[in-house]
């Protein structure tokens, strides 16, 4: 006999280890609801997977009477969209600022103790103050997704960029490189799988954010909808959204991290 | 070697020191080096013979005496003028062998990127290419640079330098993590190099044999006073300054015995860190 330590499942086992607590779990869920349901067939609390698929087709499939959209893929699309636009303008205002810091000791003098500041400003308390100032349309969503995540990025970029060993920047200084020129082409292709891998990590923080915002003031949204049907205690619509949202993160992580591979095959084994 | 050189001073060295805090590294160095040497630095570690590379270099500066190109200061950044091979990290991960000579070529050029488009691209592929096939690359084009041994590596970094035409080439330590085998290989590129582009060259070695046999002069770092309370009270000088060719086999003992007990355990590090 093995000590448990030395014991390696193989990939079936594996497969089927990753598998055991999802299938636990929806389980659970289901002799729970039945117990509930059984009691109580008004329950509201633990609904049955086919009440939630009959709210979710409701959902997705017919108008609503109220203003004839597809409320389930109009929320998609809002949320996607403000967090899309939020997390570029993040990367964007990251990546300079990152990018400039790091490999600029002038402007690391000037920022860095800057960044270091906002960077703890906690988001969600400025969320009035943009409400205030830009209203409650969709610019205060974005902004403060961007607000939230652009001091993170920032500052793994600007690290990032730290860690590019000097050694690379004088030889190219040796070649006849300008400042401009190695920025251009040393540090920033060499940033650029960091800016993914940091998008990536940020993308939770930009999922609270975007809920968040959307939870106070919308008039759609993924949030906006989980919240709205709370009064009414409408699990079977809230337990569904959840899981998309969930899905969604999932499917952003997982293209990015293959954009990733694709678009710089050299930086993964050029980290070893 | 090459027939009219001009022999001139190049670098000169007037009574440099250099030191950190309370820490001296380096005192009383005085050399001249002509147009054309290959010098050879060698010594026990912290001895101040990198600290030495990295003043021609310009990345560190004297805190005593004056280091003279051509008779003025040597400029205190790295320039074209000097080309460096480092140990390791010396060549650009994110481009495949070519694109790291075309983009040496790149640099020399004054614009914001140093992208170089249309006629002036082909000719630095076509001399890029010339070049890569001169130090024995020529296969190996389309590779990234994690996808090369150490001693193809170090061959891209020297490509890279000698096709910007640097009038001195610094070498820190070139072949220290490569094999045996493979570094008689990359000596003879060395020279190869020297001899056909006229190539001032610095190589700073922890292998006293590499520095007997390679250049033309060998210059040891080594401390001239020593207090064994206070190491640092007194920085190394060049001790010994040879025209290699011309030397007997117990003067190669004598310095061997000098610093071989620190550089050996240098290179049991190197070796187990690899």
């Amino acid at each position: 006999m093995k000590k448990l330590i030395n014991y390696k499942p193989n990939r079936t086992s594996n497969i089927l280890l990753g598998l055991l607590p999802f299938a636990v779990l929806i389980m659970v869920y289901m002799v729970s609801s039945d117990a509930r349901l059984a009691m109580n067939p008004d329950d509201k609390l633990l609904p049955a997977f086919s009440q939630m698929g009959e709210s979710m087709y409701r959902m997705a499939f017919e108008p609503s009477k109220r203003s004839g959209e597809l409320l389930f893929w109009q929320d998609t699309a809002s949320s996607l969209t403000r967090l899309a636009l939020g997390v570029l303008i993040a990367a964007i205002v990251g990546l300079f600022v990152g990018v400039l810091t790091g490999a600029l000791p002038i402007f690391s003098a000037g920022f860095s103790p800057l960044l270091t500041v906002v960077s703890l400003v906690p988001p969600l308390a400025l969320l009035p103050i943009l409400f205030i100032v830009v209203g409650l349309g969709e610019v205060s969503k974005i902004t403060l997704i961007a607000i939230g995540i652009t001091p993170f990025i920032a500052r793994d970029i600007q690290r990032r960029t730290q860690e590019i060993p000097a050694e690379q920047l004088v030889k190219a200084q040796t070649l006849g490189a300008s400042t401009s020129q190695i920025l251009v082409r040393v540090v920033l292709p060499q940033i650029m799988p960091k800016l993914i891998d940091a998008v990536r990590l940020s993308l939770g923080a930009g999922w609270l954010f975007l809920i968040a915002a959307e939870a106070i003031a919308s008039t759609d949204g993924l949030g906006y909808r989980i919240f709205l049907v709370r009064r009414y205690l409408s699990m079977d619509v809230i337990l569904p959204y959840v899981a998309w949202i969930t899905l969604l993160a999932f499917l952003v992580d997982y293209l990015l991290s293959k954009l990733n591979r694709r678009l710089f095959p050299w930086s993964v084994e050029a980290q070893s | 070697m090459s027939e009219k050189k001009v022999v001139r001073t190049m670098i000169q060295a007037n009574n440099i020191g250099k030191r950190y805090g309370q820490d001296i590294i380096l005192e009383r160095v005085n050399v001249r080096v002509q147009e054309g040497e290959f010098v050879t630095l060698v010594g026990a570690s912290g001895c101040g013979k990198s600290t030495f590379l990295k003043m021609i270099l310009g990345i560190e500066s004297a805190t005593e005496g004056e280091l003279l190109l051509d008779g003025k200061p040597i400029p205190n950044e790295p320039g074209s003028d000097r080309g460096i091979v480092f140990q390791q990290y010396s060549v650009f991960p994110h481009m495949t062998v070519l694109e790291n000579v075309i983009a040496a070529k790149g640099f020399q050029k004054s614009s914001i990127t140093g992208y170089l488009f249309g006629k002036e691209k082909k000719a630095a592929k076509q001399e890029a290419t010339e070049m890569l096939e001169q130090v024995g690359l020529g296969h190996a084009l389309h590779r990234y640079p994690h996808e090369l041994s150490g001693g193809m590596k170090q061959r891209l970094a020297i490509a890279q330098a000698v096709i910007c035409k640097p009038r001195i080439l610094l070498l820190d330590e070139p072949f220290g993590a490569l094999d045996p085998g493979i570094r008689a290989d990359m000596h003879a590129l060395v020279l190869d190099l020297w001899r056909k582009h006229k190539l001032t060259i610095f190589m700073v070695t922890h292998d006293l044999k590499e520095g007997f046999y390679l250049g033309t002069r060998l210059w040891v770092f080594d401390k001239l006073r020593h207090d064994p309370h206070a190491p640092n009270a007194y920085g190394a000088s060049i001790t010994y300054d040879l025209p290699v060719g011309h030397m007997a086999e117990p003067l190669f003992d004598e310095i061997d015995q000098r610093i071989r007990p620190l550089s050996n355990a240098d290179q049991n590090i190197e070796d187990t860190a690899l």
